[in-house]
């Protein structure tokens, strides 16, 4: 059961990407355009109500089923890392028009050709990984 | 009946997402999808090479199942939940494809130009396959995380390391889409 509710889980989230077309590269050409409120919606709206949830989690000091109080990491300083990372991800997701999620859920929806793009992202994950002492963060 | 089998508008998936956010917090993980990537690369014997990928990937089992899940459910999505894969985009958007020779409107959530497996032998279309998962792999690792684990969890928790990465990540998708996409096509 503990192994399957992440399964479910996913299940759940890659029925909302697909149902939603999040995950059409029409729809990131679209919204890099801003031609189309759909993507600003759909983000926008995870994320008010994301906040709301969170700060809710921490004024009543929610729970996990593990027990333990819920906690939302903090992210990693660093301006270059973040804005070169992040400008380099987003040539990638506007070229083959998926972000990380997406990419696996093209693959679920038949779209072969993505396997191509997943092999390659692992790689791109792979090199970070051999240059990342060299790197400014 | 016809609610689920249309397209679902943002206000439905909007709050879905949020509801993953919350549902993976609840079980006292994150929501981020970009870590899988680095788990594939400790599967594969990365640790070997570098000290980024040692570490148990067991650990991180729940991380994949999800990732499989994704892959389930937008199999189920595309196989029973829906009528069509055609997308109904703004017929700007469409106009400004037709003059890079890209259709749209076909009934295919992307365009065949880049994705038909008949173009599988095209060096151009493996460069921008390539290349954009290149892209994608390192930047989201660079920046310590995507869409889900910088732009949804991040933002929500009001971390100003996301706003830099999701600035980021439209400079980088304005720069594709309105200086390269034409150069490209």
């Amino acid at each position: 059961m503990k192994a399957a509710k992440f399964l479910l889980t996913g299940i759940f989230f890659g029925i909302v990407l697909t149902k939603s077309q999040v995950i059409s590269w029409f729809r990131i050409y679209e919204m890099f355009r801003f031609e189309s409120f759909h993507m600003y919606g759909i983000i926008g709206s995870a994320v008010v109500l994301g906040a709301i949830m969170i700060q809710i989690i921490k004024r009543k000091k929610l729970q996990s089923t593990e027990g333990t109080p819920i906690e939302v990491p903090d992210k990693e300083k660093g301006f270059i890392k973040n804005i070169g990372g992040g400008i380099l991800f987003g040539l990638g997701w506007a070229l083959v028009g998926a972000c990380p999620g997406p990419l696996f859920a093209l693959l679920g929806a038949g779209y072969w050709m993505i396997l191509i793009v997943i092999i390659s992202a692992v790689f791109g994950t792979f090199l970070y990984g051999l240059l990342r002492n060299h790197l400014p963060h | 009946m016809e609610y689920i089998l249309d397209p679902w508008p943002w206000f439905i998936a909007g709050p879905l997402i949020a509801l993953v956010l919350f549902i993976m917090l609840y079980f006292g993980k994150s929501f981020g999808f970009s870590s899988n990537l680095r788990h594939l690369c400790t599967i594969g014997g990365a640790g070997k090479v570098s000290d980024f990928f040692d570490y148990d990937w067991r650990t991180k089992k729940w991380s994949l199942l999800f990732l499989l899940g994704t892959v389930g459910g937008a199999f189920i999505a595309s196989k029973y939940l829906m009528k069509n894969h055609i997308v109904d985009i703004n017929p700007k958007t469409a106009l400004a494809l037709e003059e890079l020779n890209i259709k749209s409107g076909i009934d295919s959530y992307v365009p065949a130009e880049i994705f038909d497996t008949a173009h599988i032998g095209s060096a151009k279309v493996l460069a921008i396959l390539i290349i954009g998962g290149i892209l994608i792999g390192f930047g989201t690792r660079w920046a310590g995380g995507c869409t889900s684990g910088h732009a949804i969890t991040g933002l929500s928790n009001l971390q100003i390391p996301s706003l830099i990465a999701t600035i980021g990540f439209f400079i980088g998708g304005l720069i594709m889409t309105h200086f390269l996409l034409p150069i490209i096509f």
